[in-house]
């Protein structure tokens, strides 16, 4: 069909004439993926610990051989008592352990009950502090505790990895800014600009047109779902244990599905503004508080939990976990796909049947 | 003798290699409706920001009601008024709050607004639709009340960007009254435009080609210097030399 | 051949909430006929040129090209159109050559079959091929949004104020290349609020406030004209504005470019009012009938 192409090859010089956008569209999900994946995490690390060592013991020296050894911490040295507060205050340390002058005396040969080790810490960031207090503990107990505590092991992700996390919602992200955002946005583009009065006034079928519209933006999807796949194997080490072609096949209903979004923004918008304005309102704020990309959806009240069922991008990050990081066959994430076919299949109805070629 | 109120020496206006202005000069005096015609593309819209201190000339000198249009382009723009056919009001305030906001803009006192305000709702008949929003004036009513908010803190100089696009022609006619009782009390009025009757308004027109002024004079003596019996006339002879499109 | 219209428009009106745009206007456009549509911005033109192109359905009255219906044949009626709407409807990311063969495709077809028809106007355009249309002048622009809507060769031609905005040497250029298309058989039906464009018109429609005010070859409508239309100078024009408003028996007085036209009923004796307002002060005072233009004839009819 020489119409059709000559459609398509002119949305493809749209989007080659905008170097800046075709730029950021590329480069953002490396973008995103590497600073997620090494800047931005929840674990804690490089906490900063001084000590105040009343008397040296062979157990003192231990502790402090562990906490200068272990990779989360590092060792200031030791300030006096009086300094403790102050040095937390100045940001010289994170934390302070004060160990009491009798530390490392056996219970037994003990004469008073009071805790032999005290730890402070700055808990301006509550987070960094409970988790850090937590690991500080631990370190401390030293081999004599650690049999009393109970064995954890996490599966899946054994080293708490948070950039394993974020890459399906990255993934859930990125593919709806591309399909959705963009594609509505040049399309409501068309109709600020006058040009839509008269694609209508032709005879082709304005919906023929859209569709070409849309091939662009999935192909620009696929690239970036190359990128990312690449980059989630190879720079994050991401173990991709599961089926890689379901983790493709689930991408691109996805993809679909995020352009059927566009298409419907498109129609009940008529400003570019306004597309966007609707797709951040409607998509992104959504994708990114309600689909568990960052809060986990067990942790929202029920009513948010029954949001988010509605919530296609939810779907699709559940998917993706299944698959990139718990290596499970595709089989598994069947109701996922089937929930994100119905979606597509609904909004592309509901888009088709709003979208006519009058003004009205 | 009568004050120049614009004074424009060799200015220059390139963009690149590419010469929007070049080397215009041209003197207005106080109180004259000065016509700034052009063709498409001959520069009159950056000759006229460059005058409104709203850019810098490449080279070239100019004053506008006695300022440096190089060094003094913000206190210029509090002695000018400007209105254009693409913006002029806000649709969404009423008439009252536009003439308000203008006032502020200018820096006029709440009484004097309240004062002028008055007057010039009488003045254009306008009582009766001063809390109508004004988006849903009619457009010719619309370009009357911007004209009248574009002077409303009395500037030396108003600035008109075609003023009268797509108005019909009995408004049209009226707003060019309105301009001229303007130029009767002093202020000195700029104005393009593309109708060519309108041309004939004018004290003086200076037409412009290829970033160049080809002519400038009153309109009888442009009409004899071309040998055109109307202002069109003369206007095709010189945009039809003009090598740049 | 038969004779068919290429437009039919009866009772036509639209509304827009409580406004009416369109007025219960009518009138038809023959075969290779240059219609004028007159009048100001939100006179309702382009709310017709909507309907007509089926963009938009009427809510009375009906509107028909080649015979066929607006709202039942808008398929039909697509196919055999060409429509250049008010706004730069171009891409303005893409060169001259790119649009143009993009709305070539829109219709199914290419350049090369239609270049014969937007030759005369696209040979002005082509030296800058590579061009992205955003990069154009005014005038340019105009040439090709009109080579666009002529690519597949349409019958009937809606062209939405394409003059407006675009300065006089332009405008009477592209007035010759719609003279060219009438001689290719195009019916085209033109808007524009240029009074001064009505003479290039075969027949013309004065729209004002979603009505029809008059109908007729430009010049039957100035030939219509009942009062006679002096051209009145003097040396103190302002003043003379408001002296001969202030007269009896003289129904109107506009500036009109250098002059003044005078508007006063048959039987208005010129040469006695000149003397009596030079015995009143007035230095060189002419006064001369003159016939009646269009924009005299406009703004006679606004005032009814």
């Amino acid at each position: 069909m020489k119409g059709f192409a000559s459609f398509v090859k002119k949305e493809i010089l749209h989007i080659l004439r905008d170097r800046r956008t075709m730029l950021i569209v590329l480069l953002m999900p490396a973008v995103l993926m590497l600073l997620f994946g090494f800047a931005i995490s929840t674990e804690v690390n490089n906490i900063d610990v001084a000590a105040v060592v009343p008397k040296r013991s062979e157990e003192v020296r231990k502790a402090l051989e562990r906490i200068s050894n272990n990779p989360y911490f590092t060792y200031k040295g030791t300030v006096s008592q009086m300094d403790a507060e102050s040095c937390l205050r100045s940001g010289f340390a994170d934390a302070v352990v004060v160990f009491a002058p009798d530390f490392g005396v056996p219970a037994e040969a003990r004469t008073d009950r009071r805790p032999k080790v005290q730890i402070m810490f700055d808990a301006s960031n509550s987070n960094d502090a409970q988790t850090g207090e937590w690991y500080l503990r631990g370190v401390l107990a030293g081999e004599s505790l650690a049999a009393a505590m109970p064995e954890t092991r996490m599966l899946y992700n054994p080293q708490m990895k948070s950039a394993y996390n974020f890459v399906p919602g990255i993934m859930g992200l990125i593919f709806i800014l591309i399909c959705a955002i963009m594609t509505s946005v040049s399309i409501v583009r068309e109709k600020e600009n006058g040009t839509m009065e008269v694609l209508l006034v032709s005879p082709v079928r304005p919906l023929r047109i859209i569709l070409a519209k849309m091939i662009p933006y999935f192909l620009l999807s696929c690239i970036n779902l190359a990128t990312i796949m690449l980059l989630a194997r190879f720079a994050l080490g991401m173990p991709m244990a599961g089926s890689a072609a379901g983790t493709v096949g689930l991408s691109m209903l996805y993809v679909v599905l995020a352009l059927a979004l566009g298409l419907f923004i498109s129609t009940i918008a008529d400003k570019q503004a306004t597309a966007l304005i609707i797709s951040a309102m409607l998509m992104l704020l959504p994708v990114i508080m309600l689909s568990g990309m960052i809060f986990p959806i067990e942790n929202m009240p029920e009513i948010l939990q029954f949001v988010s069922c509605f919530i296609p991008a939810r779907w699709y990050i559940d998917g993706l976990r299944k698959l990139m990081i718990e290596g499970l066959p595709f089989a598994e994430v069947m109701k996922e796909f089937l929930i994100l076919l119905a979606m597509t299949a609904a909004i592309m109805a509901m888009s088709l049947k709003k979208f006519n070629d009058k003004l009205e | 003798m009568t004050r120049t109120v614009i004074s424009v020496r060799e200015l220059t206006k390139r963009f690149g290699d590419f010469t929007a202005v070049d080397r215009i000069s041209f003197d207005v005096r106080e109180g004259e409706i000065f016509g700034f015609l052009g063709a498409n593309g001959a520069g009159k819209t950056t000759a006229m920001r460059m005058l409104c201190g709203l850019s810098y000339p490449t080279s070239g000198s100019g004053t506008v009601d006695g300022f440096d249009i190089m060094r003094d382009g913000e206190k210029i723009k509090r002695r000018i008024g400007y209105m254009s056919q693409r913006f002029s009001l806000y649709d969404d305030l009423t008439v009252r709050e536009n003439i308000r906001l203008y006032g502020g803009i200018y820096g006029l006192g709440r009484r004097q607004t309240q004062e002028r305000m008055e007057e010039l709702l009488r003045r254009l008949d306008f009582m009766s639709e001063r809390d109508t929003l004004v988006g849903s004036l009619p457009l010719g009513w619309k370009q009357k009340l911007a004209f009248s908010v574009a002077t409303l803190h009395r500037p030396g100089v108003v600035f008109l960007d075609e003023p009268t696009g797509g108005v019909d022609p009995l408004t049209r006619r009226q707003f060019w009254e309105m301009i001229y009782e303007a130029a009767a009390g002093g202020t000195t009025v700029f104005v393009t435009t593309h109708y060519m009757d309108e041309a004939e308004y004018c004290s003086r027109v200076s037409i412009m080609a290829d970033g160049r002024i080809r002519a400038l004079d009153t309109p009888a003596a442009l009409k004899r210097e071309f040998g055109a019996a109307t202002m069109d006339d003369v206007f095709r002879k010189i945009a039809r030399e003009a090598k740049r499109i | 051949m038969e004779e068919r219209n290429a437009i039919e428009v009866r009772e036509l009106t639209k509304r827009y909430g409580g406004v009416t745009a369109l007025d219960r206007v009518s009138f038809e456009v023959g075969c290779g006929e240059i219609f004028g549509l007159i009048g100001p911005d939100g006179a309702g033109k382009t709310s017709l040129f909507r309907i007509l192109t089926t963009l938009l359905a009427p809510d009375g009255g009906s509107a028909s090209v080649n015979g066929l219906d607006s709202v039942a044949d808008y398929r039909q009626i697509r196919r055999q159109v060409g429509y250049m709407p008010g706004r730069f409807s171009l891409y303005a990311d893409l060169s001259v050559e790119e649009n143009l063969s993009f709305f070539a495709a829109l219709f199914g077809t290419g350049i090369r079959e239609n270049y014969d028809l937007v030759a005369p106007i696209y040979s002005q355009i082509e030296p800058f091929r590579k061009r992205r249309a955003g990069k154009l002048s005014g005038g340019m622009k105009q040439k090709l949004a009109l080579c666009c809507a002529l690519i597949h060769r349409p019958s009937v031609l809606f062209l939405d104020e394409p003059t407006t905005g675009v300065d006089a040497l332009s405008r009477g250029e592209f007035w010759d290349m719609l003279d060219g298309l009438r001689r290719c058989g195009i019916s085209i039906l033109v808007s524009t609020p240029y009074m001064d464009e009505a003479g290039r018109c075969d027949r013309i429609a004065l729209i004002n406030e979603g009505r029809i005010l008059g109908i007729d070859t430009p010049q039957g409508l100035v030939d219509g004209f009942d009062e006679g239309v002096y051209e009145l100078s003097g040396d103190d024009m302002s003043g003379l504005l408001a002296r001969v408003r202030a007269e009896r028996g003289i129904s109107g007085c506009y500036p009109f470019g250098a002059v003044h036209h005078v508007v006063a009923a048959e039987g208005f004796d010129a040469v006695a009012f000149v003397a009596r307002i030079a015995a009143e002060g007035f230095s060189g005072v002419s006064m001369q009938c003159i016939g009646a233009g269009i924009e005299d004839v406009f703004i006679k009819k606004m005032g009814r």
